[in-house]
């Protein structure tokens, strides 16, 4: 047992910490640390200034841009960018198309994505769930047919966040309908957003805003060096992402922050007084405590970079604390929360006008993933052996 | 860093547990706690002889000179039996206390006898009005009650807490009441009536020593704990793997297996804060506050965390975890035992409430 940090990775962190704060401009990070979101242009100028230090895509491979650090540094890196208020390199990008393209894509398509999906040149979204698929992803349904030197595409994804901005969708498509298993018949396509056949249609949120849309595929025909890896493989390079995924999910540093915040404006309304404020306080602040210890543990003593069985934990808990901090922060807010349509120049103070509607869309935190209830079911099935 | 134990803790982790194998059996652990004093006094002999009665002493006083991540291992190994053998009690509090604020020479007799097994000290410490007070000195003596003091009516000699000072008054100069917690253990009426009372140390104020003593034997209390609920949840997915219902296993139930999931997720919560805590005291660089606020978190979690593990692995038995034979009920008994002691859920928020605006975001490593 070993609580310090060695010289190293305490210097490692104080750079971090350094560039976080100095190099990303102050207006991104004000208006993260206000609960705003900063758009498309601020993800892309975030994107492109950790790019440039090689700080977007640390999990990949070294060759294309990524670092050779220990899991620690990995998670020194991820809590340090969040706890500064900096908006993490988009996922679909960084952890998502991007390691299995690295992991499993021909040298051409690595060549052709890899260094733009890095630098966000290219916006990837995520064309996996459809209508009739949610947790039940191996059921999907979308069709790729192959004809000629083409694959022609027909179904509809949903649940595709921000594509609004994406140039490319990674889509899962059935290719061998036959197959024994339903998991043997999907493959991993690569399809430019603007191919002839693809619509999106936005979908509203109950925050009101825009974030995620249905893409429908009618006789899509993309070439056949947009099959990513083997045909009909593509449930293992999906398995694969999705354990990456669930790896950075816990976003305890961000929930750190926002709990501060709270506190903070706890203390200046008064509320702080009131000891059911305070307790709860304290409660969050140690379950989040122990959840960060928690993920420390995992990342301390995995070598190998694997997902942990107990990755699964920091899912479940990480989204039930985020969503937790997010409805004292509503609670805080009281009948000014209601106050959420007005401008900026409202006298009512911006964390209490977007109280609700974060709150709101985080319902959506314990469904993503993996929902919760899946996460469950793996750590009695694959953990506890039930 | 580093959460895992390194060869020579492994070891000792085996060779406790290898001692303690006998409460496997629960019927053995009811049979030795049905008896007075309430443990095995043979076995207590062995432990000593292994050195486990003497792990943080230093080698001067007949100690091991070991730190806080063996006691660490040791209160888990206890907790995973509940092994009714008082080393909390004796070894890492009223032990402690003594090595904390004791003279070379009471050091050499109390922390000499307790690591070689032939004398028993108990730390006396709530009276009947659930303060710590209830007990007067006057000169050499001290008139008064405490209670519940545990493991006080066997306890050869009492480390007393009376008016901000600690004393050290034989068991014998006192009159004691002795009877059984819930969970197996032993409890005492001491009453004091002018009983000789010799200053711990230099007999100076003792508050914050015992507040630093008292830090660390809740971190102890916090593994046996952890112990303990590893064991609950083991015992309660075996249960639900094999006992059937409506022709099949009970973890055909989705109702019954995700409970189990979510008693994981509390254990694991609860390992992780609980192993940091031990880190933090075994941090030279850490300061005596922040290791008693360590402290303060790992029990604020472990009262939650058991109250929850303890409650579901009754549950998710059904009628058999009621019953005194199967040993659910005394595994969940125990951590209500250890919830109240030294401070519960409750006192630690009051505890940490303290600081609460003192901070931006809790920081866990030094």
């Amino acid at each position: 047992m070993q609580l310090a940090l060695t010289e190293e990775e305490a210097a490692f962190r104080e750079e971090m910490r350094t560039f976080f704060t100095t190099e990303i401009p102050q207006e991104i990070r004000d208006t993260i640390a206000s609960g705003r979101h900063v758009g498309k242009d601020g993800i892309i100028e975030t994107q492109r200034i950790l790019n440039e230090a090689g700080l977007a895509v640390p999990n990949w491979p070294v060759e294309w841009g990524g670092q050779d650090w220990s899991p620690l540094q990995r998670h020194i890196w991820h809590e340090e960018m969040q706890l500064a208020c900096v908006p993490p390199p988009l996922a679909f990008n960084a952890n998502m198309v991007g390691p299995v393209i690295a992991n499993f894509g021909s040298d051409e398509q690595k060549k052709k994505f890899l260094p733009a999906t890095a630098n966000l040149d290219i916006w990837w979204c995520q064309g996996f769930s459809e209508p009739d698929a949610g947790s039940d992803l191996a059921s999907l349904k979308t069709r790729a047919v192959r004809d000629g030197d083409d694959w022609v595409i027909n179904g509809q994804k949903t649940w595709t966040t921000l594509g609004q901005f994406a140039d490319w969708i990674f889509v899962l498509c059935r290719t061998d309908p036959e197959a024994e298993r339903k998991q043997k018949g999907i493959s991993f396509i690569l399809c430019p957003m603007d191919a002839e056949g693809v619509t999106l249609r936005p979908i509203q949120l109950i925050d009101g805003g825009h974030e995620v849309n249905e893409v429908f595929f009618e006789d899509v025909r993309v070439p056949a060096e947009n099959l990513v890896g083997e045909e009909n493989a593509g449930w293992s390079y999906a398995k694969f992402l999705l354990g990456n995924e669930r790896v950075g999910v816990a976003p305890v540093g961000a929930t750190k922050r926002v709990l501060a915040s709270a506190k903070d404006i706890a203390e200046r309304t008064g509320q702080i007084e009131d000891p059911l404020v305070a307790s709860q306080i304290i409660e969050l602040e140690n379950e989040l405590l122990a959840l960060e210890l928690t993920a420390l543990r995992v990342v301390a003593n995995s070598d190998d970079g694997k997902p942990h069985p107990a990755s699964s934990v920091l899912k479940l808990k990480g989204t039930e604390l985020q969503q937790a901090v997010s409805e004292l922060m509503m609670d805080l807010g009281g009948t000014l929360s209601l106050a959420s349509g007005a401008a900026e120049g409202s006298d009512v103070p911006t964390w209490a006008r977007v109280s609700v509607p974060t709150y709101l869309n985080l319902r959506k935190a314990s469904i993503y993933g993996g929902s919760n209830e899946i996460q469950r079911q793996i750590i009695a099935g694959t953990i506890l052996g039930l | 860093m580093d959460f895992t134990l390194d060869g020579e803790q492994t070891a000792l982790r085996d060779a406790v547990r290898g001692l303690l194998k006998g409460y496997d059996d629960s019927e053995h652990r009811r049979e030795v706690a049905g008896q007075d004093p309430g443990f095995d006094e043979k076995l207590w002999g062995r432990l000593a002889e292994m050195g486990v009665l003497g792990l943080p002493f230093g080698e001067d006083d007949g100690g091991m000179g070991a730190g806080p991540a063996e006691v660490s291992v040791v209160a888990e190994e206890f907790g995973r039996v509940i092994a009714p053998e008082p080393f909390v009690e004796a070894v890492v509090l009223a032990g402690g206390l003594v090595a904390a604020h004791g003279n070379d020479e009471q050091k050499k007799e109390i922390l000499g006898g307790l690591s070689s097994g032939e004398l028993v000290p108990a730390f006396a410490w709530s009276d009947p009005t659930g303060g710590e007070g209830g007990v007067t000195v006057d000169g050499d003596t001290l008139t008064g009650v405490k209670e519940p003091v545990f493991n006080g009516g066997r306890a050869d000699v009492l480390v007393v807490f009376a008016a901000g000072r600690l004393f050290l008054v034989k068991g014998e100069d006192t009159q004691r009441t002795s009877y059984q917690t819930f969970d197996g253990g032993r409890a005492a009426r001491v009453a004091f009536d002018q009983s000789p009372a010799v200053p711990l140390g230099d007999g100076g104020d003792a508050t914050e020593t015992t507040k630093d003593v008292i830090a660390a034997a809740t971190v102890a209390y916090c593994h046996e704990a952890l112990g303990a609920m590893d064991s609950a949840l083991k015992k309660t997915t075996d249960y639900l793997t094999t006992r059937k219902q409506f022709g099949v296993t009970l973890n055909r139930f989705q109702a019954l297996t995700f409970r189990a999931a979510d008693m994981y997720t509390s254990l694991e919560l609860t390992r992780s804060i609980v192993i940091w805590a031990t880190m933090v005291l075994a941090d030279e660089s850490t300061s005596a506050e922040k290791k008693r606020e360590a402290a303060a978190r790992a029990k604020l979690q472990v009262s939650r965390a058991g109250r929850h593990i303890g409650q579901e692995a009754i549950q998710l038995h059904g009628g058999i975890g009621m019953t005194a034979e199967y040993s659910v009920g005394h595994l969940t008994a125990r951590l209500t035992a250890i919830d109240h002691l030294l401070g519960d859920g409750r006192q630690q928020v009051r505890n940490l409430s303290r600081r609460l605006t003192s901070y931006g975001v809790v920081e866990p490593l030094p």
